[in-house]
């Protein structure tokens, strides 16, 4: 190999298999961190060690650390869980993590605030409901997210066995998960084979699978390294349109990042869709980049090589070729809100949760308490939705009434009497907790959704329906690059202002301008969106309408993503 | 290592004996006798380990003067009292208790003691040995022993001067003669141990007929300490550079390091020292005081050198925040009160009741009907500098000398009160400030000489305000022998003080081990000393490489629980009695390889 390979690569190669030196990081209490080489090695174990940013700079003059803290992810594939796990899990946040719960665009919970003491008491207690948090972070396959579709619940039923199979399938099998958090003794003997399926070296960069149903593209499946579109006939589902390479993050100042739509490889039947994921993986395994990580995920694997290459790989390593795709039709890829009525005489409600945090507080109300009132008394399932919302499933009509009652007690319906553009709004975690921060997400989402509501008021817009998503860095965890209006933080108070996405996540936005403050982004908002109610189609969404007017371009190259057209 | 002779001076034999002691010596053994030997050669004229006495004549008295103290202002009345000694034609020589053989007290024949009383009556460490031995059975008859003794205390304890008062009595019982009647000095003891010298060097010369100056004395260590123009007497005025909050938010404690430039100053410490701070009295107690009496602020009033205003006396040198016997006794007829006088009389109940309160709770209480401003100053005592553990090294920042300090907040009696010094370091020193000090040098408290020799530092809370100063030292020092720090306080993420410094030390392989217990942090109380015993096994390995165990913080219940703690390590992994725990630990302490700097 003539090429270093860089630390993370080593060090997972080097870590005995997720082991390294966790167990006596854990025990070392004169610092609420872990070594360094260790933090890497966490993610493959769901978690990223954390520090309250709010506090850093107080804390470096007051001669204490970082107030170190982890972050935890847990593998929840098409995000459905039990009441009864939901009970647990509320509990949990009390015991070990922050006191809240947030929902994320992986469709799972996200711990914050875990202190390191707690680390193992919060994984066994995860582990006590029947769930891990196996590689919901690191190098290997992510959590695998599905649509929540709650009309069709034997359609739903089929693609969330479909995400439970893939996972698990993909999972990551050392036994360094049981040794670290649960107490179990070592089995494997030194240098034993622990991962049949992703051997020591596990994959060059994270990987993630997205199922959808047509026509609702909630789950974002472009964005994904393999995304699923279901193909279903008479109400069964035949099998999926499988594309691949997509991908959201890219590095500032480096063109030879992009972030990249999936594209159409062809149709696999429905039960070979499993072994066909576990096929692309491996591609990408044996494949992928391991010298730049920058350059390692699979969309840039599938561009180095091309489609004709991966498609002859994927014939060698799953035996049989791509079918011709069939046709199909996505148009959104937001949540809808309220009550609908589906199979069986079962009920769904479909809640906002704003930006996801499953919390109490005094501007928010007490949404973790209705919601625990509701787990108390429901007995269907939760799902958590790729916009970080929640769907109370399964409800019967005598149930119906009485869920209704918690939510009015609670106002957990709040959000769903919110504006369009609000339940079209999505953001990141960001500051304090997320070490890759350089703006505020979360905390900065509902303040600016209001200024933008002011100034489409002011313009005598209807608050109708734009997507808007923000995140703190430009790795695109809410997934900036199909928002109608994208915002990624450059600084404390600075964005980069993407237009130009379509409404239903097949076209990404592009830089419209870099490195602005609020102030300025709602100056280059206001005439676009001035000029949007004079000149307007019928049902014409803000994206399609910059497009038409040649304020954006409609095709996407990556240098767009990095040159601002002003 | 190999021994050269071959270009020597040495007759053969002696280089045979030269090369077998050698090669018998240890190596801190060695440096010794080097520095022995090169100090040897430097001063032939003095040559001779032990004094003998002086050529000129022998009418002249030698005056032995034993200090014991835990802090450094029994030493410097000691060798205040050497310098004038040997300026009038008295022979002495200044000795440390931790240094001075028991039985040697049977050969005395002038004898000046001066000696503090440590927590609530007990000797300070250096006098424990010789404290024991004369007090015991085996005490010898000292009918030739004239001596004098100065106690140093603090009013405001129950056992004030104590250990001094003991000394002084047993002295007569075996048999000696008191030169001087003993004296026993407060907080602000300058004016009574000067008289205390002069009288005594007075009637010394008076008994043995000596006078005039002599040209040469054996007052030994003493000038070479400090060159400085500041000290006690003339504090330096020190530019506060830092005050900085240690605590993390939540904390239920409010510690602050504190750094003041030295520039200019000339004054030089070594870790382990420390710093006096002269403080001020809160302003609004001061004045709460000043209307409560209905006196004029701006009242003149005399205090020993010179006139000042009345809130100026009270702010800058005047105790009004404890409440000492003595004070209470001239208040009770201050105040005409029979009520106070039951009170005073009446030692327990007088304690119980003074403790939390202050001097405007006893004009409250007791008002002095035709009391004056100077009547006033006059009963109160001077407002004592207060010491804290230095937390820097000079050798790391010659300029610096930082100080960690915890602010004592507290309410009782229906007020809020302040620890006095602390709260005026915390509330009221900004940057820029300028604060009176003067070093308070601790020999008892000093990092091993041998660079090599490995150290324990136990220090929770402030405690571990020297052990920064020694890791600071050992660093730049380069020295190689291993280091050990055991920490606590409440809670882990707000009160680890000085984290990031000792992460970086043990990062970098100075700090060899770091163990912390945090009370606060779970349901059962933890504590440095239940790391201690988690770790016996190591400690007994780290004594048996010749460890040194430094103790610093909280006198009441940390330092004893340490002890307990060490004795049953001692006693466990040494295979020894209780007995030769106890007496292992005392070898240690002579040794100096356990000391301890507790208040």
């Amino acid at each position: 190999m003539t090429e270093k390979l860089p630390e993370a690569e080593v060090i997972k190669r080097e870590s005995d298999y997720l082991r390294g030196t966790i167990l006596e990081g854990l025990a070392d209490k004169a610092t609420g961190a872990l070594p360094e080489d260790d933090t890497k090695l966490t993610k493959f174990h769901g978690s990223y060690q954390q520090d309250d940013r709010d506090l850093r700079d107080e804390r470096r003059r007051q001669k204490l650390e970082p107030l170190y803290q982890f972050m935890v992810r847990l593998r929840l594939p098409g995000g459905v869980l039990s009441s009864q796990q939901w009970l647990g899990l509320d509990k949990i946040a009390d015991e070990c993590a922050n006191s809240t719960l947030r929902l994320t665009t992986r469709q799972t919970f996200q711990f914050h605030g875990i202190f390191k003491e707690k680390m193992q008491s919060f994984m066994r207690m995860v582990s006590h409901l029947g769930l891990d948090t196996r590689g919901a972070c690191g190098d290997v396959n992510r959590n695998v997210i599905s649509n929540v579709n709650p009309q069709l619940s034997h359609l739903h039923q089929e693609v969330h066995d479909l995400s439970l199979a893939i996972s698990d399938r993909l999972r990551w099998r050392s036994g360094a998960y049981g040794e670290v958090w649960l107490g179990e003794e070592r089995v494997a003997e030194l240098g034993q084979e622990e991962e049949p399926f992703y051997g020591h070296k596990y994959l060059p960069r994270k990987f993630k699978i997205a199922l959808a149903i047509p026509p609702e593209n909630d789950c974002d499946v472009f964005a994904n390294d393999i995304g699923l579109i279901a193909i279903i006939h008479e109400g069964r589902i035949l099998g999926f349109n499988v594309v691949v390479g997509g991908g959201m993050g890219l590095t500032y100042g480096d063109p030879a990042t992009y972030p990249r739509l999936a594209t159409m490889a062809g149709y696999v039947p429905k039960e070979k869709i499993v072994d066909a994921c576990e096929a692309i993986c491996a591609i990408q395994r044996d494949y992928g980049c391991r010298t730049n990580r920058a350059h390692a995920r699979f969309k840039y694997t599938v561009d180095d090589h091309g489609m004709d290459w991966f498609q002859e790989r994927f014939t060698e390593y799953h035996g049989t070729s791509f079918e011709r795709p069939r046709s199909f039709s996505l148009t959104s890829n937001g949540d809808r809100f309220g009550w609908v009525e589906g199979e069986g005489d079962l009920h769904h409600l479909t809640l906002l949760i704003p930006t996801g945090r499953v919390a109490d507080t005094e501007e928010g109300g007490q949404i973790r308490t209705g919601l625990r009132k509701i787990a108390e008394v429901h007995d269907g399932n939760f799902r958590i939705t790729c916009n970080q919302n929640l769907v109370i499933a399964g409800v019967s009509s005598e149930q119906r009434p009485k869920i209704n009652a918690i939510v009015e007690e609670y106002g957990l319906d709040a959000g769903n009497r919110s504006t369009p553009l609000r339940q079209h709004s999505m953001a990141c975690v960001a500051f304090p907790t997320c070490g890759l921060a350089m703006a505020e997400s979360e905390r900065f989402l509902p303040g600016f959704v209001g200024q933008i509501e002011q100034l489409m008021s002011e313009e005598g817009l209807e608050p109708d329906a734009i997507n808007v998503r923000i995140t703190g860095c430009p790795n695109g965890c809410a997934r900036p690059y199909l928002g109608e209006i994208g915002l990624t933080g450059k600084a404390l108070g600075k964005y980069n202002l993407y237009l130009g996405a379509d409404f239903s996540g097949q076209r990404m936005n592009r830089l419209y301008r870099e490195n602005i403050d609020v102030e300025t982004i709602l100056a280059e908002l206001r005439p676009l969106l001035r000029d949007y109610r004079e000149k307007r189609l019928e049902n014409e969404y803000f994206g399609d309408f910059l497009v038409r007017t040649g304020v954006v371009e409609a095709e996407r190259t990556p240098a767009m993503l990095h040159q601002a057209i002003k | 290592m190999t021994t050269d002779f071959s270009t020597s001076p040495f007759s053969g034999e002696q280089q045979q004996r030269l090369s077998q002691l050698l090669a018998e010596l240890r190596t801190d053994q060695i440096y010794w006798l080097a520095g022995y030997l090169s100090a040897y050669c430097a001063t032939p004229s003095e040559r001779g380990a032990v004094p003998s006495a002086p050529e000129q004549t022998t009418s002249k008295p030698e005056l032995t003067i034993l200090f014991g103290s835990q802090t450094g202002n029994a030493e410097g009345i000691a060798e205040q009292l050497a310098a004038q000694a040997n300026d009038q034609g008295i022979v002495a020589k200044v000795v440390d208790l931790a240094d001075y053989k028991p039985k040697q007290i049977k050969q005395e024949q002038w004898l000046a003691l001066v000696t503090s009383t440590h927590g609530e009556g007990e000797p300070p460490d250096n006098t424990l040995d010789f404290h024991e031995y004369v007090m015991g059975k085996k005490a010898p008859k000292l009918d030739s022993l004239k001596f004098s003794v100065l106690a140093l205390g603090d009013s405001s304890y129950e056992f004030f001067c104590e250990t001094g008062k003991q000394l002084d009595q047993r002295f007569s019982e075996l048999g000696g003669t008191a030169i001087t009647e003993r004296v026993d000095c407060d907080v602000d003891y300058e004016e009574l141990a000067e008289q205390w010298i002069s009288k005594l060097l007075h009637t010394i010369s008076e008994q043995s007929g000596s006078s005039g100056p002599t040209v040469s004395g054996l007052s030994s260590s003493a000038a070479t300490a400090t060159e400085s123009t500041y000290n006690r007497k003339n504090p330096f005025k020190a530019t506060v550079l830092t005050n900085q909050l240690l605590n993390g938010r939540g904390s239920s404690k409010e510690v602050r390091h504190i750094e003041f430039s030295l520039e200019g100053s000339g004054l030089h410490y070594k870790p382990g020292d420390a710093l006096a701070v002269c403080p001020e009295n809160p302003p609004e107690l001061v004045s709460e005081l000043i209307r409560a009496l209905g006196f004029d602020p701006n009242g003149r009033v005399n205090l020993a050198d010179d006139e000042h205003s009345l809130q100026d006396a009270l702010t800058h040198y005047r105790e009004i925040t404890l409440l000492t016997p003595p004070l209470l006794k001239q208040w009770a007829e201050l105040a005409d009160s029979d009520e106070l006088c039951a009170l005073v009389s009446d030692t327990a109940e007088l304690r119980r009741w003074s403790e939390g309160r202050d001097l405007l709770d006893l004009i409250r209480q007791w008002p002095a009907q035709k009391l004056t401003a100077q009547q006033l100053v006059d009963s109160l005592r001077k407002l004592p500098p207060r010491l804290y553990s230095i937390s820097s090294s000079q050798a790391a920042d010659e300029d610096e000398v930082h100080i960690t300090v915890a602010a004592v907040r507290y309410s009782s009696h229906g007020r809020d009160r302040a620890g006095v010094a602390s709260t005026w370091l915390a509330d009221r020193l900004e940057e820029g400030a300028e604060v009176p000090v003067y070093i308070d040098s601790n020999k008892t408290f000093a990092l091993p000489d041998n660079d090599e020799t490995p150290v324990i530092m136990i220090g929770p809370g402030t405690g571990v305000a020297p052990f920064r100063a020694f890791m600071q030292e050992r660093e730049e020092r380069d020295a190689t022998g291993d280091n050990w720090l055991l920490f606590g306080d409440r809670s882990f993420r707000s009160d680890f003080l000085y984290q990031t410094e000792w992460l970086k030390w043990r990062e970098s392989g100075l700090l060899s081990k770091l163990d912390v217990a945090f009370s606060r942090d779970q349901q059962e109380k933890r504590y440095v000393q239940h790391c201690l015993v988690e770790q016996g096994a190591d400690v007994w390995a780290w004594l048996n490489r010749g460890a040194a165990i430094y103790v610093c913080g909280d006198a009441d219940k940390m330092a004893p629980d340490v002890h307990q703690t060490l004795l049953s390590i001692v006693s466990e992994h040494g295979n020894m009695t209780a007995e030769q725990a106890e007496d292992f630990l005392r070898q240690m302490n002579r040794d100096k390889r356990y000391q301890r700097d507790v208040y």
